[in-house]
C-alpha cells in the first residue's frame, strides 16, 4: 500500500521480540500482540523467527469461516475477525496453513495481524516492521528490496496440493523458486516403505 | 549504620519491584486516544540512544510513536525502548523523599531531608576530613548532570572521591583509545559500519546489547561484507557470521596477538601508514613475535586455521572495522585487549576512513557524555586530566575558584567501595547507580554499605542499594528533565522534557543545586534549568578534547545531533576522527603499545574447574531497577538461567530446568539450568540483572584492570552441582 510491501527474512531475526512489544502498543488490538514468534530450537541454535499474517490473496481462513467474519480489503489486507460475526469456532485457526489466527478465549473471538491497518491505510508503516532492529520484518518498496537485498522475495507457497499466493513476501535464497511444504516429505513410511491404506 | 531497616518481604511489598503492564488508564482507556503532544526525544536505556517520540496526555506518558526521521535508528527500537514509558505512573515510584526509621522508611519533606543530608555530610567531613565522603554518579545521567556531579563533588563538597558506574563500563576502552589515539570516543560514525568490507566483532553481544547496530551489520553483509564474531557464546549476531571464533573467557588477548602475529608475518601491514602516522610499532611487533597461531590457539581455544583466516580477512581489506564491547573490556587485561584491537587497526591502516576503524560500542545511555566532563575521579570537563595544570586553570576560572581549591584525583568506583569497607570512607552520596547489584562480589558490597555512617541516595525507585540508605531523595526519570547525551558515535543529542516529575519528586539537578546551597556553596550552583548548566559546560569544555563550545540545543535539533569536537558555533561537528591522519597526541601520531600476556585474576583450577562468564539479556537493562518493574520485559525473560553446554551438563546429570548450585571462591547461588549448544563446553553463563540469591555478582571477584580499574566480570572460576530449588528468595 502506498507502494510499500511487507517482507519477512527470518535469517536476520535476533530474537529480541521488539515486534511483539510494539504490536501490542498499536491502536487496534491494544495490549495483545499478534506476532507469531518462535525460538526454532533453542537448545541447538539461537535462530529465531517472527511472522505476521501472510495476507493471502485467497485467504483460507475466510474460505472456511462459517460466519463470514473475515474480510479482505481492497488493498489486499485480510482483516482480523469481525467482532459482531465471529463465533469463536476455530475453523480458521485449524485451516490456516501458516498457523496464524489464534482464538482469544476470553473474547470467544479469533484475533490476528491486520497489518496495523490503522497505520498502513494512511501510509504509515506497521509497528513491527518499523521497530525491528534487524529489519527481519521490513516494510519498503519493491524497488528498495531489489536494490538492497541479495535474497529474493517469494510469495508463492505450496502446502500439499494447495497453492497459496500472499501479499506478504518471504525472503529466500536468490536461486529459490516457489516454497513447497509437503507433509509427505516428512513422513516415515515404515521399514519397507509402505503406508497402510486408509481405505 | 546503613543496615536495611525492613525485611526483604516488607521491602518488596511496599517498594517493589512490582510489575507495570498497562499504560495510564489501562489499555482501553484514554491512552488509546490521541496524544496531546508527541515529544521527540531518545531512549533512556543504552548507548544507541534511539530516537523515539513519547506520547503525552495530561502530563503523563501514555505510549510511544516511532521517530523515523532520526537518522541513527530510523524508527527502530528494541523491546526495552518500546516499553520504557511504563516506568512512569508506576506504583513503586518515589513521590516524596524518604528517611530511615528504626523499622522502615517514612516520607519526609524536602527541607528535612536535604538539611539532614547537608548536615551529615558536613559533620563527617569536619570529623574525619574532606575525603571521608564520596560521591557516586552514573552514566545514564544527562551530560549536564554528569558535569554537575563532578563540580558538586569538587566545589560543593571539596572531596576528591567522585566516580561513577561507567567505571564498570567504558574505562578499559577509554584508557586504551586515549593512550593510543589521544581521544576517548569511537572514531567513526555508525554509518561507516554499513560501508565496511570486513566486520570483526569481539566481545560484543550486539543482538542483545546494541540491537539497532544489527541492521548496520546486516546492511554491510548485503553488500558482500564478511562478518567475523569472537565470543565464548554463539550469540544472535553470530547466526550470519562467516567465521565464528569461540574464544575461551579471558583469553581474547592471545587471540588478538595471534592475529597480529599473522598480519605481520604475512606482510599484511600497511607500512606506509605505520611509518607516516604512528610510533612504537617495533615494540608491538616484538611482543607478538612468539604468538604464532599454534600458541594463540592453545591459550584461546580458537583453532589455528581460524586465527589465520581472521587475520587475513582483516589484513587484506582496506575497509575493516573492529567492533568491541564489554566482553573484551571487562577483564583484568581489558586495556591491553583494546590496545591489541587498535594495534590491528593501525597496523593494517584501517583507521580514519569510511568503513575503516576500531570501534568501541558504548553500553550505557550516556556512557559517552557521562565520561567526558568530570564525573570521573581523575577528569575535568572537556575530557581533560585533573592533574594537568593548564586544565585546572581553565576549569577553575570557569568555576570562579582558584586552581588550588580543586582536589586531586580520588578513588575509582570499586576502590571507593573498598575504602567504605575498610572504614576509610564514612559517607556516600549516590545517584544513578545500584552497586549492590552491579559491583562484583555482592556480599562484600553489602558488608561495605552497612558500615557507612551516612548514606544518601537520589533515585526514582527504591533500588536494592537504596534500601541501605539513611535518606532517599526522590529524583527524576529521563523524560522529566531536559538535557543532552552523547550516543555511541559521540553524536551529542537532545533529551527533551516530556512530563513533570510526579508527586513531590524533583528534577535531579534541582536537588543537587539545592543541596549545594545548604552546604553553603550555592553561589557556584545558580542553575535554574539544565540549559544554564549546559551554557557553563560549553565554556568549561572549550579547548578540551571533548569540545562542546560550538554546540547548542537548537543546533542539535537542526542537525539531528552534533558530533564532538565542535569548537565553534559555525563548526558543523566531527563525525569521523583522524581523517587527515593526525591523531590527538602532541606529535600527531598514534601509538602502538607493548602487549604482554598475564593470567586472569580468578583462575580455574582443580577445585573451581569451570569458566564462569556473565552478561546480559535483551529484555533487561543493567541492574534491572527499571526493567524489572516493567511486566512485558520481565515476562520475556523472568529469571536468570545458567547457560550450560550439553557435554558439560551430561557430566553432572543436568537437564534444562534442573536447579544447579554454582559456587565461586566468594559465594554460591542456585539457578535453573538452560542446556544449550551455543556456549563453550568449558564455560557457563549467567545474566546479571537480578539481585540477592539470583545475583551473578555474588560470584564475581574484585580483581581490577590495573590501569582502568574495571572489574573482571567476564572471567571467573566456579564449580557446579545439581541441587534442589532454593528456599526463600532474597
Amino acid at each position: 500500500m502506498f507502494g510499500m510491501e511487507f517482507y519477512v527474512d527470518p535469517s536476520r531475526c535476533i530474537g529480541c521480540q521488539s515486534c511483539l512489544k510494539a504490536c501490542e502498543e498499536c491502536d487496534t488490538h491494544r495490549g495483545v500482540s499478534m506476532i507469531n514468534f518462535d525460538f526454532v530450537d533453542r537448545k541447538e541454535t539461537i535462530a529465531a523467527a517472527a511472522y505476521v499474517c501472510w495476507h493471502c490473496d485467497d485467504p483460507t481462513c475466510a474460505q472456511v469461516c462459517p460466519a463470514d467474519a473475515i474480510k479482505k480489503y481492497e488493498d489486499g489486507i485480510v482483516g482480523s475477525s469481525l467482532k459482531p460475526r465471529c463465533i469463536g469456532c476455530s475453523n480458521c485457526v485449524l485451516a490456516c496453513p501458516f498457523g496464524i489466527p489464534k482464538l482469544a478465549p476470553e473474547y470467544e473471538q479469533m484475533m490476528k495481524c491486520d497489518m496495523c491497518y490503522d497505520r498502513t491505510s494512511v501510509g504509515k508503516k506497521p509497528m513491527c516492521a518499523t521497530v525491528c532492529p534487524s529489519q527481519a520484518l521490513t516494510y519498503v518498496t519493491p524497488e528498495t528490496i531489489a536494490a538492497t537485498r541479495r535474497e529474493k522475495p517469494i510469495n508463492t507457497f505450496w502446502f500439499g496440493n494447495q497453492k497459496i499466493t500472499t501479499k506478504v513476501y518471504m525472503m529466500a535464497p536468490a536461486d529459490a523458486g516457489e516454497i513447497a511444504i509437503d507433509v509427505a516429505d516428512y513422513t516415515w513410511e515404515g521399514e519397507y516403505g509402505l503406508v497402510p491404506q486408509a481405505f | 549504620m546503613a543496615r536495611v531497616p525492613l525485611s526483604q518481604d516488607e521491602l518488596s511489598t511496599r517498594f517493589g519491584p512490582h510489575l507495570n503492564y498497562t499504560p495510564p488508564g489501562g489499555w482501553q482507556g484514554k491512552s488509546g486516544k490521541e496524544a496531546e503532544k508527541l515529544v521527540k526525544t531518545h531512549c533512556c536505556f543504552c548507548g544507541q540512544q534511539c530516537g523515539i517520540q513519547l506520547k503525552v496526555r495530561d502530563n503523563r506518558v501514555i505510549g510511544f510513536e516511532p521517530w523515523e526521521e532520526f537518522p541513527f535508528n530510523r524508527g527502530m527500537l528494541c523491546p526495552k525502548g518500546v516499553k520504557r514509558y511504563l516506568q512512569g505512573n508506576h506504583p513503586d515510584r518515589l513521590l516524596d523523599p524518604l528517611m530511615r526509621t528504626a523499622d522502615g522508611f517514612r516520607t519526609a519533606s524536602w527541607d528535612e531531608s536535604l538539611d539532614f543530608t547537608a548536615r551529615r555530610l558536613r559533620e563527617l567531613q569536619e570529623k574525619y576530613g574532606k575525603d571521608s565522603v564520596a560521591v557516586y554518579g552514573g552514566a545514564s545521567l544527562t551530560t549536564e548532570k554528569s558535569y554537575l556531579m563532578g563540580k558538586f563533588a569538587r566545589v560543593g563538597l571539596g572531596t576528591r572521591h567522585i566516580d561513577y558506574n561507567g567505571r564498570l563500563c567504558m574505562v578499559s576502552a577509554g584508557t586504551a583509545y586515549k593512550g593510543a589515539l589521544g581521544a576517548d570516543r569511537a572514531p567513526n560514525p555508525w554509518n561507516d559500519i554499513a560501508e565496511a568490507e570486513v566486520l570483526f566483532v569481539i566481545g560484543a553481544n550486539i543482538g542483545e546489547c546494541a540491537p539497532i547496530t544489527t541492521d548496520y551489520i546486516w546492511r554491510a553483509r548485503d553488500k558482500g561484507a564478511k562478518l567475523i564474531v569472537a565470543d565464548p557464546r554463539f550469540t544472535p549476531i553470530s547466526r550470519n557470521a562467516d567465521l565464528y571464533l569461540p574464544v575461551r573467557p579471558g583469553t581474547d588477548l592471545a587471540l588478538l596477538m595471534g592475529m597480529l602475529h599473522v598480519i605481520i608475518r604475512d606482510g599484511l601491514t600497511d607500512r606506509a601508514f605505520i611509518d607516516a602516522h604512528t610510533t612504537g610499532f617495533e615494540k608491538t611487533a616484538e611482543s607478538v613475535e612468539a604468538w604464532n597461531p599454534l600458541r594463540a590457539a592453545e591459550v584461546s581455544g580458537v583453532a589455528p586455521e581460524a586465527i589465520e583466516k581472521a587475520a587475513h580477512l582483516i589484513g587484506e581489506s582496506r575497509r575493516a572495522m573492529l567492533m568491541h564491547a564489554r566482553g573484551l573490556e571487562h577483564q583484568s587485561k581489558g586495556v591491553e585487549n583494546c590496545e591489541a584491537v587498535i594495534a590491528i587497526a593501525l597496523a593494517t591502516g584501517n583507521i580514519g576512513r569510511e568503513g575503516a576503524g576500531p570501534i568501541m560500542i558504548t553500553g550505557q545511555g550516556n556512557g559517552q557524555g557521562g565520561r567526558e566532563h568530570g564525573q570521573k575521579c581523575d577528569q575535568l570537563p572537556g575530557q581533560r586530566s585533573l592533574t594537568d595544570p593548564a586544565a585546572r586553570e581553565h576549569v577553575a576560572a570557569v568555576w570562579g575558584i582558584s586552581p588550588d581549591e580543586l582536589p586531586g584525583p580520588g578513588y575509582t568506583a570499586v576502590e571507593i567501595m573498598n575504602a567504605i569497607h575498610s572504614g576509610e570512607i564514612k559517607g556516600l552520596l549516590s545517584i544513578c547507580f545500584n552497586p549492590l547489584v552491579s559491583l562484583p562480589d555482592a556480599n562484600f558490597t553489602g558488608e561495605a554499605l552497612e558500615k557507612l555512617e551516612f548514606f544518601g541516595v537520589i533515585d526514582f525507585f527504591l533500588s536494592e542499594t537504596a534500601a541501605h540508605a539513611d535518606v532517599i531523595l526522590a529524583g527524576s526519570l529521563q523524560e522529566e528533565e531536559e538535557g543532552v547525551t552523547a550516543n555511541v558515535e559521540a553524536r551529542v543529542i537532545h533529551i527533551q522534557k516530556a512530563v513533570d516529575p510526579p508527586g513531590n519528586a524533583r528534577t535531579d539537578s534541582s536537588i543537587i543545586c539545592d543541596l549545594a546551597g545548604r552546604l553553603g556553596r550555592g553561589q557556584y550552583f545558580p542553575f535554574k534549568e539544565p540549559r544554564e548548566i549546559f551554557e557553563e559546560l560549553r565554556r568549561a569544555s572549550q579547548g578540551g578534547i571533548a569540545d562542546y563550545y560550538g554546540i547548542t540545543y537548537e543546533k542539535i535539533d537542526r542537525q539531528m545531533g552534533v558530533f564532538w569536537p565542535c569548537p565553534t558555533l559555525d563548526h558543523p561537528g566531527t563525525p569521523r576522527l583522524f581523517e587527515d591522519g593526525r591523531f590527538f597526541h602532541a606529535d600527531g601520531r598514534a601509538r602502538f603499545m607493548s602487549l604482554a600476556w598475564r593470567d586472569s585474576g580468578d583462575p580455574v583450577d582443580a577445585e573451581f574447574s569451570i569458566y564462569l562468564t556473565t552478561g546480559r539479556v535483551v529484555s533487561q537493562y543493567l541492574s534491572g531497577t527499571q526493567t524489572r518493574r516493567i511486566g512485558a520485559l520481565v515476562d520475556q525473560y523472568p529469571e536468570p538461567k545458567l547457560e550450560i553446554h550439553p557435554r558439560l551438563a551430561e557430566h553432572y546429570g543436568i537437564n534444562t530446568g534442573d536447579w544447579v548450585t554454582v559456587t565461586s571462591r566468594r559465594s554460591a547461588i542456585t539457578l535453573e539450568a538452560m542446556v544449550v549448544r551455543t556456549i563453550r563446553p568449558d564455560t557457563v553463563f549467567i545474566p546479571y540483572h537480578w539481585p540477592g540469591g539470583r545475583s551473578a555478582n555474588r560470584l564475581t571477584h574484585r580483581t581490577l584492570d590495573p590501569r582502568s580499574k574495571i572489574p573482571e566480570y567476564k572471567v571467573s572460576a566456579c564449580r557446579i552441582e545439581k541441587s534442589a530449588a532454593p528456599g526463600e528468595r532474597s
